[in-house]
């Protein structure tokens, strides 16, 4: 068996999880960091290894690549159903293992600069391993309880880490408020497994690599998939709704994003892992891996999902746009990104192509995956460049920066690549995966595919209105003297050059393969079918979108990048109320804290109080009042004289021993 | 030869003299002495209705016997009882320990 060492990918962490969280403190900074660091860079090369191993295997007669499922064991028998542990390989499992691997080694090394001398390094050292580990373990689960294990566990590190500088209050408010709306949404997740376990006897991936599939035949369910259809047609749709509303919540999407943004009151490292790269992505990988069930089962509720998508998509590009504080621009354009990768999901559209799901239908899936490969490395990329602006400036709000370019020519560089492969220009990473994206939609619809158009050209003008913000534009020249920029040192750097690599690397090459018609890009390991997909880009929609973000980049450029901005502050007086809305977030924040104080708390919450305070804790009370009195009249008689007991004693035969005669 | 009523009549005197003796006394050693007149009443009591009920049987004289040998060792166990409540009270008074009570 070649992957026998997997559950080490899983392990590993956990070790030095354990390691970090009980002995940490006695530790030095170093040994700490270095530990986790260790233990992280063994299971990218696990992780690495296992990559390779898996995509250079075979294929199956049919074109894919077979589901392997080294380990799995049941851990809790209950009746028909089981929850399984296991270690699940498929494409996106396999491919997700690389990312993850990835950006934590380097959001590990980058912390030893960014976290140097912080007080509590060692635990967050130890967290990070923690988050790591349930990340894996969640795209590595062989069922959907597992995974939602798992899935709870990366929200109780993100918990943890988000309220990693628990002295400030805003620290701690944004960790509960992230907590408990995920925790909201996972409710609905769970009633959604319920139902799916309920009616069909399982809860296992076993559909996972069923992805081929005859025209008419349905994906195999290890359980009772009759049972589910004789209960009618609506039952399936409903519980993936719900488990969609559970990854939603997770990966913050309308209107149920309110956390992300807050939640960037963590270290910047930990933005860039959990709350850019993996955690909020988990969603769509939850809906990608019950992609055979969606397609099957539920296209008609996939039109939820690419409407949820779209507007998330719109919202989110249109607060970017107005929000000063540099983490808080990153993080809104990280939850459009997100939604373009629901929405790519969501148009996949049902089709077979004779006796396989039809890639060319389906092209929405590979290209939701793509792009979640390479969102997840340029934006940590963004993420950690701004680390290293705030490490400079010690600030995070961009009034601060401006003209950074001189001091920070590496974290320059890499921002502006990472900045050129969101907005789509060719020969950077997004620009493919993007770009089919908008093919997809554009299949699906034209309305849909011309208003991702548009809000990939909005992503283009935010990203830059930030990165001219940041390193152009007005030097704050009072704030900078008295404390002058400086680059980073090189563990911060380095991370930078190698997540840039790989931005630049693979959209080279897929650029070039999309429009040359090469094998070996993204498509060739994970598609809709499980077959080699080569990607071919429609040049009509390539050139399109090309143009338009070039448009959006050079009217950021008219806009922002001088030393005084006119049209910038024109507009600003023109559209007061506008710029203040989206500044506010369109007040959803208000919006959520007057539908839960004043509506929820006030007219569900104040009755049911009400009932729990004096109907259930009454009856109780009584009780416990009842049985108070009755022992405090009764101790009175235990005076501890015995002739008086004996008199008692006396009395009692006496009176007895009347009724008995009188009997 | 006496008649058995008169046995019973003892018995019963014995009985209540030893209860009477029991709650109106203070005195541990008197209220032991009390409850060993009631034992004794009751031995009376078993060889009297032995005599009456089931003449030629043996059983209540053996169980008059077997009453005696208790009652020794529970004068034995009560006297040491009442030996180490002297010592720490200073007292043989039963009102003087009831915070024995707990």
């Amino acid at each position: 068996m070649i992957y026998e060492l997997s559950y080490l990918i899983l392990l590993l962490p956990l070790l030095s999880f354990i390691v970090l969280g009980l002995a940490g403190m006695k530790m030095q900074h170093k040994t700490a960091g270095l530990i986790g660091t260790c233990s992280l860079s063994l299971v990218t090369i696990l992780s690495y290894w296992t990559a390779i191993t898996y995509f250079t295997a075979d294929r199956t007669a049919e074109g894919v690549f077979q589901t392997i499922v080294p380990f799995n064991f049941t851990w809790l028998p209950l009746g028909n159903l089981h929850f399984d542990m296991g270690i699940l390989l498929d494409p996106i499992s396999v491919m997700m293992l690389v990312v993850i691997s990835t950006v934590s080694l380097m959001v590990h090394i980058y912390s030893f600069g960014y976290m140097h001398g912080e007080k509590g390094f060692q635990r967050y050292y130890a967290f990070l391993s923690l988050f790591t580990m349930s990340m894996l373990g969640l795209v590595l689960a062989t069922n959907i309880f597992q995974m939602y294990m798992f899935w709870e566990l990366v929200g109780v590190s993100s918990y943890l880490l988000i309220g990693f500088y628990y002295p400030l209050k805003p620290a701690i408010a944004a960790s509960k408020k992230a907590f408990i709306v995920t925790r909201f949404a996972d409710m609905f997740f769970l009633i959604g497994i319920l139902t799916f376990g309920y009616f069909t006897d399982s809860f296992s991936f076993s559909f996972a690599g069923d992805i081929v599939m005859g025209q008419g035949t349905t994906p195999f369910i290890e359980g009772n998939m009759a049972k589910a259809i004789a209960a009618g047609g609506f039952i399936l749709p409903t519980a993936l709704t719900l488990m969609f509303i559970g990854g939603a919540g997770k990966s913050a999407m309308f209107p149920l994003h309110i956390w992300l943004p807050d939640a960037m009151e963590g270290p910047t490292p930990v933005s860039a892992l959990i709350h850019a790269a993996t955690m909020v992505v988990a969603g769509v990988f939850q809906i990608a891996r019950m992609f055979p069930l969606w397609i099957e089962y539920a296209p008609q509720a996939m039109s939820i999902v690419v409407w949820v998508g779209v507007i998330t998509a719109f919202y989110a590009a249109a607060v970017a746009c107005a929000q000063s504080d540099i983490k808080r621009v990153l993080a809104f354009s990280t939850i459009s990104q997100i939604a373009f990768m629901m929405v790519a999901l969501g148009v996949s559209l049902p089709g077979h192509h004779g006796a396989i799901l039809d890639n060319h239908a389906q092209l929405g899936y590979m290209a939701g995956m793509f792009h979640l490969f390479t969102h997840a490395m340029f934006k940590a990329c963004l993420f950690l460049g701004a680390g290293c602006i705030i490490h400079a400036v010690h600030s995070n709000e961009m009034a601060l920066m401006g003209g950074l370019r001189k001091y920070m020519p590496i974290t320059h560089v890499t921002f502006l690549i990472s900045c050129l492969a969101i907005a789509g220009i060719p020969f950077f990473s997004g620009f493919s995966s993007k770009d089919e994206i908008i093919t997809a939609c554009m299949e699906y619809s034209p309305v849909v595919g011309w208003i991702m158009t548009g809000i990939a050209a909005m992503t283009a003008f935010y990203m830059f209105r930030l990165y001219y913000g940041i390193f152009w534009g007005t030097e704050n020249k009072e704030a900078h003297e008295h404390h002058t920029p400086h680059e980073a040192p090189l563990t911060m750097t380095i991370p930078l050059i190698v997540l840039c690599i790989i931005t630049v690397g693979v959209g080279v090459y897929s650029t070039l393969a999309g429009f040359l018609g090469w094998g070996g890009s993204f498509g060739s390991f994970v598609s809709a079918a499980g077959t080699d997909y080569t990607i071919h880009f429609n040049t009509q929609i390539a050139a399109t979108s090309t143009v338009i973000a070039i448009l959006s980049i050079c009217l950021a450029t008219y806009i922002y990048k001088g030393e005084t901005q006119p049209i910038a502050d024109r507009l600003y007086k023109t559209f007061p109320k506008l710029h203040r809305a989206a500044y506010k977030r369109f007040y959803q924040d208000e919006i959520w804290q007057f539908v839960t104080h004043k509506i929820i708390f006030r007219c569900v919450s104040t009755p049911i109080a009400w009932f729990d305070r004096h109907i259930v804790d009454g009856t109780f009370n009584f009780l416990a009042w009842g049985a108070n009195e009755g022992g405090e009249s009764l101790r009175a008689w235990q005076s501890g004289d015995v002739r008086k007991y004996a008199v008692w004693f006396l009395t009692g035969t006496v009176a007895l021993t009347l009724v008995l005669l009188a009997l | 030869m006496v008649p058995v009523e008169c046995y019973f009549v003892l018995s019963a005197l014995l009985f209540f003299i030893g209860v009477y003796g029991f709650v109106t006394r203070r005195n541990l050693i008197a209220m032991l002495i009390s409850i060993e007149l009631v034992l004794n009443a009751v031995d009376i009591n078993f060889a009297a209705f032995n005599r009456l009920l089931f003449p030629g049987e043996l059983e209540g004289f053996f169980m008059t016997l077997f009453s005696i040998g208790v009652s020794a060792a529970e004068s034995a166990v009560a006297i040491a009882i009442i030996i180490n409540v002297y010592r720490n009270f200073k007292n043989d008074s039963v009102d003087a320990i009831s915070n024995m009570k707990g």
